[in-house]
């Protein structure tokens, strides 16, 4: 399987994804700059962490016109795998493919510390391999993860199941102590309609291996990767 | 030909920067004061449009970049200086 970095000017956590995808999972793994107009040969396009165009005017509202993106979404609408993480959600979000918007956290702080999540459904392919109800200890650092949508639209979330991860305490419940950010009904991660592009605040980038101290994100990798060869066997 | 462009949050989105200012405001003692909502103005300097395409073209800005509808309501005004 290959993985497709992309790396915006201000992105930092490209080599994170990089090293998880190549060294920790032993898949292949390509940086793509933001410039290029087209890719070929990719399984899963990561959008990565960090500051892309120094996030300026809003997080991500300049990366989503970054040349690659309309290749991003070419992928996307063929049903490729598309995974944001953290400054990648917020690049998604405004891109529109996904629902929402990533506002100034509620506490005005950047936040920086592990928080719990729980996995609200197992029918995608970032979490085929994680059953739902399933709490992860993930890491977040961001400091607009406060997730917004209107109420039709966070209604449409839940009747779709587009809700894939929330912020909750060690024993699964979401409360509002275990929300970093002020999120709207717990929101940590979302879905499109079809399941194959994924929007995530916290890093599971950065606690994929034991010698982190974490390994639990290595958990959506590892379903990444189970759900490709699932569908590619099926081909076949 | 210069715009004036305004981008604030739409009504009912939180705003938790205006609350802290309300806040603080109030421990100033301006205790008249119920509300803040922080926005954002954008002085944009435009050359050689007549005003009615400048106002469509400041309006496609607006709905492109400078504003995420999502969560922003916009508005602009022209002047000359």
């Amino acid at each position: 399987m290959k993985f497709g970095i992309v790396v915006f000017p201000g992105s930092n956590c490209d080599h994170d994804v990089y090293h998880v995808a190549k060294h920790v999972l032993g898949h292949e793994a390509a940086f793509l700059w933001h410039k290029d107009t087209s890719f070929a040969g990719i399984d899963c396009v990561v959008l990565p962490g960090g500051f892309a165009h120094g996030d300026y005017l809003r997080a991500g509202a300049i990366a989503r016109f970054s040349p690659i993106m309309k290749a991003v979404e070419a992928f996307a609408a063929r049903g490729g795998l598309v995974f944001g993480i953290c400054n990648g959600f917020q690049v998604l979000s405004e891109a529109g493919l996904l629902p929402g918007a990533l506002m100034c956290n509620a506490g005005l702080k950047y936040v920086c510390r592990d928080v719990f999540l729980r996995v609200e459904r197992q029918d995608t392919p970032f979490t085929a391999r994680i059953k739902q109800g399933t709490v992860l200890k993930l890491p977040v650092g961001h400091g607009e993860g406060c997730y917004y949508a209107p109420e039709e639209i966070l209604k449409e979330l839940e009747e779709k199941r587009q809700v894939v991860f929330r912020y909750c305490d060690a024993g699964g419940q979401v409360t509002a102590d275990s929300n970093p950010n002020g999120s709207l009904r717990g929101i940590a991660g979302v879905c499109n309609a079809r399941g194959n592009v994924l929007g995530l605040m916290p890093h599971p980038d950065r606690c994929a291996e034991e010698v982190l101290g974490n390994a639990q994100g290595r958990r959506l990798f590892d379903s990444i990767v189970y759900a490709w060869e699932l569908a590619r066997r099926q081909r076949i | 030909m210069k715009a004036r462009v305004y981008v604030t949050l739409k009504r009912g989105v939180l705003d938790p920067q205006g609350k802290t200012v309300c806040a603080s405001l109030h421990q100033l003692g301006y205790r008249e004061v119920t509300d803040v909502r922080i926005g954002k103005c954008m002085e944009i300097t435009l050359g050689g449009l007549p005003r009615r395409e400048a106002e469509q073209r400041l309006k496609s800005m607006c709905e492109k970049l400078l504003a995420n509808t999502v969560i922003e309501d916009y508005r602009f005004e022209i002047y000359e200086e």
